[in-house]
């Protein structure tokens, strides 16, 4: 047995073929396994003779072992200088080519369970490669997973791949900020969760002017709102926790999470579109949330809290460094206004609404209740639009809309534009993406 | 919202027009008229004869709406991007840089088969993008297709 499971045999003879880490399938099938035991251990309560049980349980036992070991024996990988090939599947094989030039970031993440045993997993993110990660390579050992992220990233960025084995130890990253607790607690429950509870008490309190007897019931429902809020704001807080960004030699490496630990790399120059926004009562703490865009970022459901923070809470100033050190400039002062026609068609942002533009960037402001600040970065323009409905029409007004490739954050929108300017910023900002490429 | 001169937007096909305006005289325009017919004889005297009329009015206005819908699409291929506009409500326009296209479409329905016509699509990285041209001549539309992707391909940049 030891032979077979051998970590000598991560590094196959044959052509640089790797295998996972041998703990693998029995990370894989423990949840499975805890499920049947549960279901047996709820049956067997009910029912005396154990007979069955037993051998219901003798079977599955060596069964699901058995098929665990023999995936983890069709699973493996290696990395050629262009690409990562995958193998996997006992009955139907798959054989799946990631080309390492499309690849724009790559993450390593540790979810508890996986933590206790010292393993991680990889997942590449990939321009285009749908709904789920390429290839999440489940699991590795940490420190395997560590070297190979560089390895990635070294073959992506066209650099000479550092071999495995002499790559030195890997230098310690630059931290250039840590999110302390206190704020991200507290700006989590200045957001939704605060809002949500207000929403619930104005119900509460309107239905009991109205009708006294109602209130229970208008309690029972709201509870699941309230519920909802407090999951919301404790998966936030887990997620982003401890949240570190620092430099290191393959891009900028964003680090959070309390249980499950995630640590995503943006490499330089594959953001897509940035946006800073600043709550209503953030603003007497002065605080900015920043999310980033990184083309093939899954917006998958266990990522929607997490992906995205580029720093889920600090200070202005510091905000704005972040921002132009990842897009590696200073962003323009959005400092056009809009014309006074806009008052018409959106009174509460009107003043709000700013454009800016230079020869890297546009960025526009806009909101109500959450001052928001959308930048895209003019390389990465895919195509403009503008709009213009029947009111804006009216009112000599037009929307200009810059897309970009970005799954979360749309490029950046330009609200109610005079007509002409919106003509203007169109050409103008095709031209300079049209440079900038 | 137009930049270029109105004489370099070309147009879909007057084959678009004609079937749209079919569609809507035999789907909604016919068994209205003939509904409105049936009671106005019913009713008759001078309430009938007036609602006639009213519905004659409805379907013109229908026809002029098919037609400035029809009048408002248009496409320039300028020298490094492809500008198409639309709408009557909501005008819309939209710039795509040959560069970034990531494949073209070309799609056709029965109906618009029988008239000879079918649409191009441009498809970019970014999801929001919406160019894309109706009622073209099959021809017109191969055309564009091919010289579309043969100036993607000159001027492919990354994503």
């Amino acid at each position: 047995m030891t032979a077979l499971l051998d970590p000598g045999a991560r590094l196959d003879a044959e052509g640089g073929w790797v295998r996972l880490h041998p703990l693998t399938p029995l990370l894989r099938g423990g949840r499975f396994l805890l499920v049947l035991l549960a279901l047996i251990g709820q049956q067997g309560l009910r029912e005396a003779p154990a007979g069955p049980l037993l051998g219901v349980l003798g079977v599955a036992v060596p069964g699901a072992v058995l098929v665990g070991w023999l995936s983890w024996r069709a699973m493996r990988y290696r990395v050629t200088p262009t690409e990562l090939q995958v193998e996997s599947g006992v009955l139907t094989t798959r054989s799946r080519r990631v080309p390492l030039a499309r690849v724009q970031a790559v993450d390593v993440v540790r979810p508890f369970y996986a933590r206790v045993l010292g393993l991680a997993e990889l997942r590449l993110e990939v321009v285009g490669g749908g709904n789920e990660a390429e290839a999440p390579l489940a699991f590795l050992a940490e420190e395997d997973a560590g070297r190979l992220r560089t390895r990635l990233l070294d073959l992506a960025a066209g650099r000479p791949a550092t071999d495995d084995e002499v790559a030195p130890a890997p230098e310690p990253d630059a931290v250039l900020v840590t999110v302390p607790t206190g704020p991200l607690v507290w700006s989590t429950l200045l957001g939704y969760p605060l809002a949500s509870a207000a929403a619930v008490l104005l119900v509460v309190g309107v239905t009991a002017l109205v009708d006294v007897r109602a209130v229970g019931a208008a309690l029972a429902t709201s509870i699941w709102v309230l519920l909802g809020a407090g999951s919301f704001a404790v998966k936030r807080v887990l997620a982003e926790y401890g949240f570190t960004v620092a430099e290191s030699p393959d891009g900028l490496r964003l680090r959070h999470g309390l249980l499950d630990k995630r640590t995503q790399t943006i490499p330089p120059g594959r953001v897509q579109a940035v946006r800073m926004s600043e709550p209503l009562l953030w603003r007497p703490f002065g605080w900015v949330r920043v999310e980033v865009d990184v083309a093939g970022y899954a917006g998958g459901s266990d990522q929607q809290t997490t992906t995205g923070a580029l720093l889920p809470v600090a200070p202005r100033a510091l905000a704005v460094a972040l921002v132009a050190r990842v897009l590696g400039s200073a962003l323009p002062e959005a400092d056009r206004p809009v014309p006074p026609a806009a008052r018409w068609r959106a009174p509460l942002q009107a003043r709000r609404l700013r454009v800016g533009v230079d020869a890297r960037h546009v960025v526009s402001t806009f909101g109500v209740l959450t001052t928001t600040t959308d930048v895209a970065p003019l390389a990465k323009v895919q195509s403009l639009r503008t709009t213009a409905g029947p009111w804006q029409r009216r009112l000599g007004l037009a929307s200009l809309h810059v897309d970009t490739a970005g799954r979360s954050l749309p490029g950046a929108v330009l609200p109610h534009r005079s007509e002409p300017d919106a003509r203007a910023l169109l050409e103008e900002i095709n031209q300079l993406a049209r440079a900038a490429r | 919202m137009d930049e270029e001169p109105e004489g370099r937007w070309r147009r879909p096909d007057r084959a678009l027009l004609q079937l749209r305006r079919g569609l809507v005289l035999l789907l909604v325009a016919a068994p209205g008229l003939l509904a409105v017919a049936a009671v106005a004889l019913l009713v008759g005297g001078v309430e009938g004869l007036a609602a006639l009329l009213a519905a004659g009015v409805v379907t013109g206005l229908l026809l002029v709406a098919v037609r400035r819908r029809y009048e408002a699409w248009g496409y320039v291929e300028r020298a490094d991007d492809l500008l198409v506009r639309r709408g009557v409500l909501v005008r819309r326009t939209s710039v795509v840089p040959y560069g970034r296209m990531q494949y073209v479409d070309v799609t056709a329905g029965p109906l618009a088969r029988r008239f000879g016509l079918a649409t191009v699509t441009l498809h970019t990285a970014a999801a929001a993008t919406d160019a894309s041209v109706p009622g073209l001549l099959t021809a017109e539309a191969h055309r564009l297709r091919d010289r579309l992707a043969a100036l993607g391909e000159a001027r492919q940049a990354g994503v």
